[in-house]
């Protein structure tokens, strides 16, 4: 391997299973690259003076992807993934979900297809669990502080695990059934194995944080207990009070919101019986899914798995170019077209539609009617089962946040400062709650610095009881 | 010049640097004459084109002469006043300068007076010194002072006691009265006796009326015509001093001051007794090096040592390097080494006490010194031949002093000594090579230790934290010392904030810039002329420099400052063993919990407990910060180590003990140069070798490199950095290094500085005590910070930029925004750029963030002058053909042609096809290595700039790996394609200030249209530098900052040398306005500039125009990739593989975008402030002030008042340039050649000619051989078409540049640098036909001669000096006789030497071929095989070739010896040596070329042709 390899190898993606093979069940769809290849990929990589995938332009959890692209090309993993869990608590979430806004900023994207950063990433996080490198780290002293956490999703995830690891008791109040949030229900399994959650949840729980699943803060337990009980609380509820689509035939039967349709899937998967009557399936439907993002994605291999007929995904903007866009040039995330292993997986897809209204036929959807914005013509589609996939506007207002009685921002988020703080005292936010509905990656990095926002203020809490005692012994020696 | 005495800005006029001509004129029996004082007098105005003249060109920089004292004439002269004198010898005369105020001139005497009567003596009178202020400058009238002399009886006291006597009274006088009003005692003294003053030499005998009285005679006569660096009245900083007269520099001089200093504490002499304390200060305040040397050697002369003896102590010789020395010889520099660290500088000193006069020269060689006896007893010494015109037959031998020896001539034994016996008689004073060996102990000599700290701890991290190690320092600096031995390297340049501006807790190590010879003195190659440079340590007390005892040689010698655990245990045994070596160990660590007050308490314990210690009869003392655990935080390793060195220096005991540092700090290069620089005599950097142990043993180190062999292989790169951060000095041995401060802090608060780094220049003041150990802790803490676990080191960000660590300049962000805004001439986005770099409120980074602008009454935009114009004043950087792609270099060419802007060559030559096109650059850069400086490259300039620094590497040179060097950049640079190529760290051609002046003139002779520019870097004092380069009429300096960028430099240099620009060019302008030769100078700066405001900011601190070199790479598409050093880069700029080029996808349109968005926003501002034109705001600092730093907790500390001060000057004084240099160029004997060339030069037609020639005719040839090459480019004039004869010494830069088609022959002698830069010319030197001398035996031509010669021929008969052919690429040479360093970094030609070389020769020779005639077989001893092999001439090829070329010297110059070797060719070749450089034979060989083809293309077919084998030559 020479100096140049970033030129004289090229760039290979791991491979995904068939089409055929991999619509047949739930598994992960991508096959595990060898060794070689993975070494020879991180022997791409340039490392940089300014290694753009990992600056304001790449990464948002700022791992440092020279550093462990290097390692793995000299075979040695184990420090990749000391490495990798340097910035990333999560790397196997990140390895499988993640966008990699790192290989749309790499540098060799300026001249060559960028480094497979995020299958290096995913490689060594696999490898890290799978050979025991990743075992529990509680922490050798205990602060005596106690932290609420809400909300077990990736920011909740990741800001107990380093609330734990600095010594302070972590509690996390999830209000579903299992613990992981949008990680647990809203991605499918094909794309992460709910094992991969588990083995993580396991490490937390063997370090010391406590998950209290199925309870719901503001309904089961108050906003004020909370507040009395712990001395600080970390809102990281997510943002999921989904977009909805208000035109008229909205409440027929057959028109679902796109995650309850994934949740419930995940459900089967794990083994829930999920009762008839409330079951939105897919098998043997023509299906349209609203929304041209990754959720809806997500169900268009739902519905591929279930057995759909047919597939339509329409989206109001209009359609990308297939190359980066000159308005998004190199390091920002280009604005192009994306196709995923979905579509890959059969689906018909259009572009500047907006959905004017749905009709049917005895309380059940059956013709979706819309007009194409850059035509302005009119066409309606038959449906069987349409899936509203068109994002989130924000944190659930009512209930927690009301009772605690947090600013919001405009755009409806929990205010903040700097210092994650909410406008009440001892209360933070992190995660979509803060930041709106975003990215994994974003959710990780939002977790961490709440925590480390929690654990300045702690200490902060701590020096003045010191001194206060300092204070209170002078008093008392007269001083 | 209301502002001139005070240096309340950053420029001090304290920090003068001088250079000049010196000589003398002795009859070497001791009779004395009124002729010797003549022909001195003569000497002197021969050597006045090497002084100089400042803003008043009728004021000289100063001149004098030391004669011995005048009896007959004083007899006379006092009679006539009624004082009566004793005899001849029997008083001693003062030569004063006096305030010229009556009262307190009297008051002065008064002084003297009662002086004289304390000692129990009288004055016999006083005299007025006539004198005639008439015939001096303006400037120097004002100043002049009132010249009396004083005259005092010997009486009863002995010839040697009364001088002793003199000199004690001398210096209590100058105690009383000091250097007010401008008293200065010139001379005091029965011997001798100085006439001097700030005037040109021609001026000294017509203001002295002495001078010219007929029985005014000497028998010796020194003389000295001075060129220095600032412009004040000086009068009593002209030479000669008491003793000597110097040309050149002493780089170490604080270490030298300090250490004469605290010496003085244990100095005994039965010779002063009780007087010895009158003399304290040794070395008095205030004074130039050179003076202060004068003090040295006085004090050593006086306690009873002989003048030779004073200087060899001083001045020594370079012998550890030297195998091959006389071993007595060799304990007599050994003995003294361990007494007296070297005064190490370039330095030619000429000396004498009245009865013996002579010369030396430093180790290196550096300074040019001709000697030249007659058959009347007549010896003349000079900077020049030729500087005495005299009868060729009365001369009976010549020669040069040689590097490290000494020439004398002995009056009263009536004769000339050479070095060899000089020192033979030294050595054999004393037993002190028998001292030496019963009392010195090497280190290997040791009994192996017991008790050696371990290498393995568990806490490692912690500890490694808490030192401030990162993971970044451990892959990019340990990790690559331990597996290769050196130093590694990176490109681009610093874009990290100042230390003081980080929000980074910061080493205290980074808050200090090395600094480094440029200009007036010459940094050393510490690789190509490693003999010269010595790393060794004598560990123990230093003693009475004057005694000379056998316990004077206890030492225990070191070969490398850097100890091993090993090496450190076994000096602590030593101690249990012998008293002398005791040994204390002071722990510099600190309770944690203690805050900052237990940090300063530790410290000040510290010191105490060091005094203690030598009270104690410690001689050794270990600061050792071993225990550094969660409670314990360690003082930063350097201030320890100069708390406890000033400390004990104050108290007087620092001779008493050895510093020896055990600390877990130091792991980089400049961390142990600033360890040694501030007193550590050894440095043990246990917890580096630790961590070389850790990651030996985790197989983390390249080639599974083992844990001994990291550590051996780490201190051997340590050793090599400091050799090059030592020689980037000028400095030779780290003995002298020690102690010697060269370092300026920036950031650090003036109570820290005096009392820590007392001495030390801190110019923007910054942290004390509070915040250094606030930095400390936070370090500690973050180590040792409760729960969170640490099993990993901060990953760092000082070298690569990473997200959450240092902040970088150019990240993502700003390179992004840059480059859309390039390609797209996006006003918005190039908006976004401009408010990203210019926010400096997140992350203070440069000084300009730290100033804000005065607002003013704003004009409308339509008012100020447009872009257009303002982009005319942007130049790019020099960055070379080499370093950056064709593709890269052309664009930046032709965008800057488009603008009306510069581009600059850089120093790797430019393509011929490229002159005269839109890719040519408008700058051509002359560096050290003049690749491909040919005349017709230098003719095709509109600037020539000399590059005397570069910002990532100043006082460095460099390396182009032989595997960059392709076809076509080895044709550019003149080249073996595969061949390495070095650049040297210093020019050849300037070793001091009047060297750059001739290679200012040279140039400007080539292409008198051209602009001659200097670029100097950031530095301390390069505002003292830039005056006295606009007095070697530069007409442009540039200021770079240590910012800029690089294509492989050592990363130590990089973060650690030079200083920022603001500093440099708000210096250099203050400097020019006080001294009024602002007016006479454009001011350029650079470093990192990116946009208007920058712009704005330079302009107001002094800059008229601005330099970029990284934002438009960035324009062109650069990443900063910082691979430029690997060849790798991935866009194309900085490579040479042709797929990676392809990848190019920059365009002019996007340099130029760039520049006119910078242009417009610089508008922008100068509406906002009033300003029309850039003219009007040039210099005006009063409109800058500090911004609100309150919130940053260490830049609140900064005072930026200094780098503000707007000097307060007479109106008429010019704040920017307004007229132009006058340059001596218009009556030079080129003007006649030329005429006289008139029909070669229009028709081709064949000219003879004859002419006289004398020394101060300079450069001759270069401004003909200029018009040839704008007529007739490279390939110039048929040969011989243009015939010039000479007779006489011929001045420097003989056949500078010659021009194909041209010969130059001369019958006499040349000085230095002839044939520099030789462009196919052929020039011929002979002696004179009436020499008495043996011409083989006897230099016929100086210094450094056919330096960076390309091609032509020289053929010389006789003896060449120092450097011979250095960087010859191309020229053919036959010479009989070379001086040391011969063929130096040689690359191409052929050099014959029919005789003699000197040491080195070789050294860095990469190409051509040299032919040695080795009849003694001495030749192999003097040759550095270093990359040459030597083999025998057997290849019929090169036989030929031979024979040929020493026929053609034989017809060329009448040679004996040429005519005698071919008169017996068939035994003769056997004699020669074939020296050939071991890549270029095998780069020849992979080519299937021959040698010779290269010569061919010099002088013609060379082609054997068995059938004509005999064939007539030319």
């Amino acid at each position: 391997m020479g100096l140049t390899d970033f030129i004289q190898i090229r760039r290979a993606d791991p491979i995904r299973r068939s089409v055929a093979e991999r619509t047949r069940d739930w598994r992960e769809l991508y096959e595990q690259s060898s060794d070689e290849t993975l070494r020879a990929q991180g022997g791409r990589c340039m490392d940089c003076g300014v290694p753009f995938c990992q600056g304001d332009t790449g990464c948002p959890v700022q791992n440092v992807i020279p550093e462990w692209n290097a390692l793995v090309k000299a075979d040695r993993w184990r420090e990749a993934a000391v490495a990798l869990h340097a910035t990333n608590n999560f790397p196997e979430f990140t390895g499988r979900l993640c966008p990699a806004p790192c290989e749309s900023a790499c540098v060799l994207g300026v001249i060559e297809q960028p480094v497979a950063i995020r299958s290096i990433e995913q490689a060594i996080a696999d490898r890290a669990i799978g050979e025991g490198w990743v075992p529990a780290r509680p922490p050798d002293r205990e602060t005596g502080y106690r932290v609420a956490v809400v909300g077990s999703g990736p920011a909740g995830l990741a800001a107990s695990q380093q609330l734990r690891r600095a010594g302070h008791g972590v509690v996390v109040f999830e209000k579903a059934d299992r613990v992981g949030g949008l990680l647990r229900y809203g991605i499918p399994d094909f794309k992460m194995d709910k094992t991969v959650l588990a083995e993580r949840v396991r490490q937390l729980a063997d370090e010391g944080v406590v998950f209290e699943t199925g309870v719901e803060v503001g309904v089961d337990i108050s906003a004020d207990t909370l507040r009395s009980e712990f001395d600080a609380v970390l809102l990281a509820g997510g943002a999921q009070a989904p977009r909805d689509l208000p035109v008229p035939g909205r409440e027929l039967g057959g028109v679902h919101l796109a995650m309850d349709f994934l949740s419930q899937q995940n459900r089967r998967v794990a083994g829930d019986v999920i009762d008839d009557r409330l079951g939105v399936w897919a098998g043997g439907k023509r299906v349209v899914v609203i929304g041209g993002g990754d959720t809806g994605s997500d169900c268009v291999g739902t519905c591929h798995r279930q057995g759909a007929a047919e597939v339509h995904q329409l989206e109001v903007l209009s359609r990308p170019p297939m190359e980066r866009d000159a308005s998004t040039p190199w390091p920002l995330w280009p604005h192009k077209l994306r196709t995923t292993h979905a579509h890959e997986e059969g689906c018909a897809r259009e572009w500047s539609i907006s959905t004017t209204r749905l009709s049917g036929d005895r309380g059940q959807v059956t013709t979706l009617h819309g007009t194409r914005t850059d035509t302005g013509d009119e066409f309606r589609l038959d449906v069987d089962l349409v899936l509203l996939a068109m994002g989130f506007t924000g944190p659930v207002r009512e209930g927690l946040l009301a009772d605690l009685g947090v600013e919001l921002t405009t755009r409806g988020a929990v205010a903040t400062g700097a210092d994650h703080m909410t406008s009440v005292p001892g209360v933070f936010a992190a995660g979509d709650m803060r930041r709106g509905a975003s990215l994994i990656v974003w959710a990780i990095r939002e977790g961490r610095d709440a925590a480390a926002a929690v654990d300045r203020y702690l200490a902060t809490k701590a020096s003045a009881a010191v001194a206060s005692r300092a204070n209170a012994a002078a008093l008392v020696a007269g001083v | 010049m209301e502002d001139t005495a005070e240096g309340r800005g950053l420029y001090d006029p304290r920090e003068d640097r001088d250079a000049c001509g010196v000589g003398f004129v002795a009859h070497a029996k001791g009779s004395a004459s009124r002729e010797i004082v003549r022909d001195a007098l003569r000497l002197l105005q021969g050597l006045s084109h090497r002084g100089a003249v400042g803003c008043d060109p009728h004021t000289g920089d100063g001149a004098g002469i030391l004669l011995q004292v005048p009896h007959t004439f004083f007899k006379r002269e006092l009679a006539s006043i009624g004082v009566r004198l004793p005899a001849a010898g029997a008083y001693g005369v003062g030569m004063l300068f006096l305030p010229n105020d009556p009262g307190e001139r009297r008051a002065c005497e008064l002084t003297i007076e009662t002086i004289v009567a304390e000692e129990g003596r009288t004055i016999l009178g006083w005299r007025d010194v006539p004198v005639d202020p008439s015939a001096i400058g303006d400037l120097a009238r004002r100043t002049a002072p009132t010249v009396r002399q004083v005259f005092i009886p010997r009486g009863t006291t002995g010839d040697e006691a009364f001088e002793r006597k003199l000199y004690v009274l001398r210096r209590q006088i100058e105690n009383a009265i000091g250097t007010r009003a401008g008293f200065h005692v010139a001379s005091l003294s029965a011997r001798t006796i100085v006439y001097k003053g700030m005037v040109t030499p021609e001026q000294l005998p017509a203001f002295y009326a002495d001078l010219r009285a007929p029985d005014l005679t000497s028998a010796l006569a020194l003389v000295h015509s001075r060129f220095s660096t600032n412009t004040l009245p000086t009068w009593s900083r002209a030479h000669p001093y008491r003793f000597l007269c110097h040309n050149g520099e002493i780089n170490t001089l604080r270490g030298n001051l300090n250490w004469m200093h605290v010496r003085e504490a244990c100095m005994k002499s039965p010779l002063f007794g009780d007087d010895l304390h009158k003399l304290y200060p040794i070395i008095a305040e205030d004074q130039s090096d050179s003076a202060c040397l004068d003090n040295a050697i006085e004090f050593l002369l006086r306690g009873g040592r002989s003048l030779p003896h004073a200087v060899a102590m001083l001045i020594p010789e370079a012998w550890e390097g030297n195998p091959h020395m006389d071993l007595d010889r060799r304990g007599f520099c050994e003995f003294h080494g361990a007494m007296m660290e070297p005064w190490d500088g370039p330095a030619l000193i000429a000396f004498t006490d009245g009865r013996v006069i002579g010369g030396t020269l430093d180790r290196n060689g550096l300074r040019p010194a001709r000697w030249l006896v007659t058959d009347d007893d007549l010896v003349v010494l000079a900077s020049e031949a030729g500087a005495l015109e005299l009868d060729p037959e009365r001369i009976i031998e010549k020669g040069r002093i040689q590097p490290g020896q000494m020439f004398l001539v002995d009056t009263r034994v009536g004769r000339v000594m050479h070095d060899a016996e000089i020192k033979r008689d030294l050595a054999s004073r004393k037993p002190y090579r028998a001292w030496v060996a019963a009392n010195r102990v090497g280190l290997d000599e040791l009994p192996e230790p017991l008790g050696v700290a371990h290498t393995e701890h568990e806490d490692l991290v912690r500890r490694q934290a808490a030192f401030g190690y990162t993971a970044e320092e451990l892959s990019m600096i340990l990790t690559p010392m331990a597996a290769t031995g050196e130093e590694p390297v990176g490109s681009m340049g610093n874009d990290t904030p100042l230390a003081v501006l980080s929000h980074e807790p910061q080493l205290l190590f980074n808050y200090f810039k090395q600094l480094f010879a440029q200009v007036t003195n010459p940094p050393i190659d510490p690789i190509r002329e490693q003999l010269v440079m010595s790393l060794s340590v004598n560990i123990g007390p230093r003693t009475n420099v004057l005694g000379e005892r056998p316990e004077h040689a206890r030492h225990i010698r070191v070969k490398s400052p850097i100890l091993t655990n090993v090496a450190l245990e076994k000096i602590r045994a030593m101690g249990k063993a012998d008293p002398r070596f005791k040994c204390k160990t002071l722990r510099t660590v600190f309770p944690a919990a203690g805050g900052g007050k237990a940090f300063h308490l530790a410290l000040e314990a510290m010191c105490r407990k060091a005094s203690q210690a030598v009270h104690e009869g410690h001689t050794l003392i270990v600061l050792s910060d071993r225990g550094v655990s969660a409670d314990w935080a360690p003082l930063p390793s350097l201030l320890a180590t100069a708390a406890v060195h000033h400390h004990l220096v104050r108290e007087g005991l620092r001779t008493e003990v050895g510093i020896i540092v055990e600390s877990g700090e130091p792991r980089d290069v400049s961390q142990f140069a600033l360890l040694i620089g501030y007193g550590a005599g050894t440095v043990n950097p246990y917890l580096a070798l630790e961590t070389l142990g850790a990651l030996a043993r985790a197989g983390r180190l390249p080639n599974l490199v083992d844990e001994a062999t990291a550590e051996t292989k780490f201190i051997k790169a340590v050793e090599k950095g400091l050799l090059k951060v030592i020689s980037k000095m000028g400095i030779s041995t780290i003995q002298s290094y020690c102690g010697a401060q060269v370092f300026e802090a920036i950031g650090l608060g003036p109570k820290l500085v005096d009392r820590y780094f007392t001495g030390t220049a801190s110019r923007i003041g910054g942290i004390e005590i509070a915040q250094l150990a606030e930095e400390t802790l936070r370090r500690h803490s973050a180590a040792f910070r409760r729960p969170l676990p640490v099993d990993r080191l901060e990953l760092g960000g000082n070298y690569h930029y990473r997200n959450q660590a240092e902040h970088h300049n150019w990240n993502p962000l700003t390179i992004s925004a840059l480059q859309q805004a390039a390609r797209t001439n996006s006003g918005e986005r190039y908006a976004e750029f401009a408010r990203l770099v210019n926010d400096e409120s997140k992350h203070p980074s440069t000084l300009r963030g730290l100033v804000e602008f005065v607002e003013r009454e704003p004009v409308s935009i339509d008012e100020v002058e447009p872009a257009a114009e303002i982009v005319k004043r942007f130049a790019t950087g020099a960055m070379s053909f080499g370093s950056l792609s064709r593709e890269a270099h052309e664009t930046l060419a032709i965008a800057m042609n488009r603008i009306g802007g510069r581009s600059n060559s850089g120093e790797g030559g430019e393509s011929a096809e490229r002159l005269g096109t839109e890719r040519n650059s408008a700058i051509k850069q002359v560096a050290s290595a003049r690749f491909g400086v040919t005349t017709e490259y230098l003719v095709s300039a509109r600037e020539l700039q000399i590059k005397m620094a570069q910002g990532a590497k100043p006082g460095e040179g460099g390396q182009l790996p032989g595997h960059k060097v392709d076809a076509v950049i080895a044709k550019t640079r003149y080249a073996t394609p595969g061949v390495t190529l070095i650049s040297p760290p210093p020019h050849h051609d300037i070793y001091s200030i009047e060297d750059l002046a001739q290679l200012i003139f040279d140039l400007k002779n080539v292409n008198p249209s051209a602009m001659v520019s200097v670029k100097l870097v950031s530095e301390v004092g390069v505002g003292t530098i830039a005056v006295g380069v606009a007095k070697a009429r530069a007409d442009l300096i540039l200021i770079s900052g240590d910012s800029g960028g690089t294509g492989a430099s050592p990363l130590s240099s990089i973060k650690h040398a030079g200083s920022p620009w603001e500093l440099g060019i708000a210096e250099a302008h203050q400097a020019l306005v006080v001294n009024d030769l602002r007016g006479r100078v454009r001011l350029q700066t650079d470093g990192q500039l990116k946009t208007g405001r920058d712009v704005v900011v330079a302009a107001l601190l002094g800059a008229e125009e601005f330099g970029f070199a990284t934002a438009p790479l960035i324009a062109q598409g650069c990443v900063m990739m910082r691979k430029c050093h690997l060849n790798t880069c991935p866009v194309g700029i900085a490579t040479q593989d042709p797929v990676l080029r392809a990848k190019f996808a920059g365009a002019p349109e996007h340099v130029v975008n760039y520049l006119f968005l910078v242009a417009e926003e610089a508008r922008a501002i100068m509406a906002r402030m009033g300003f029309r034109a850039l003219d009007e705001m040039i210099g005006r600092s009063d409109l800058l002030r500090a911004r609100d730093l309150s919130g940053h907790w260490k830049a609140r500390t900064l005072d930026l008042r200094a780098l503000l001060h707007r000097p307060n000057v007479a109106a008429t004084v010019a704040t920017r340039r307004v007229r132009s240099q006058d340059h001596p160029i218009d009556s030079v004997l080129d003007r006649q050649l030329i005429d006289a060339a008139e029909p070669a030069l229009e028709r081709r037609r064949a000219v003879r000619r004859s002419f006289a020639i004398r020394n101060h005719d300079r450069t001759v040839g270069a401004m003909l051989s200029g018009e040839v090459a704008k007529r007739y480019a490279a390939a110039g004039l048929p040969d011989g078409t243009i015939r010039f004869a000479f007779t006489g010494s011929a001045g420097q830069s003989f056949g500078a540049f010659c021009a194909r088609g041209i010969t130059l022959s001369l019958e006499g002698e040349a000085n230095d640098y002839l044939g520099k830069g030789l462009s196919g010319g052929r020039l011929i030197v002979v002696p004179p036909k009436a020499a008495r001398y043996d011409p083989a035996q006897t230099i016929v031509v100086g210094n450094v001669a056919l330096y960076g010669a390309t091609s032509g021929e020289a053929y010389l008969h006789g003896m060449a000096g120092e450097r011979f052919a250095v960087r010859n690429s191309g020229a053919v040479a036959v010479v009989e006789g070379v001086g040391d360093h011969g063929c130096e970094y040689m690359t191409g030609g052929v050099v014959v030497v029919l005789g003699k070389t000197g040491r080195n020769f070789a050294a860095g020779m990469s190409g051509g071929v040299a032919f040695v005639l080795n009849e003694d077989h001495a030749f192999e001893r003097q040759c550095n095989t270093g990359m040459v092999a030597l083999e025998a001439v057997e290849d019929d090829e090169d036989v030929t070739l031979l024979e040929r070329l020493i026929r053609r010297h034989a017809r060329y110059t009448g040679s004996g010896r040429a005519r005698r070797l071919l008169a017996s060719w068939g035994a003769s070749f056997a004699q020669f040596v074939r020296v050939m450089p071991t890549e270029y034979k095998r780069a020849l060989e992979a080519q299937g070329a021959r040698h010779v083809e290269s010569i061919e293309r010099a002088i013609g077919d060379l082609t054997v042709h068995p059938a004509r084998g005999q064939r007539q030559w030319a």
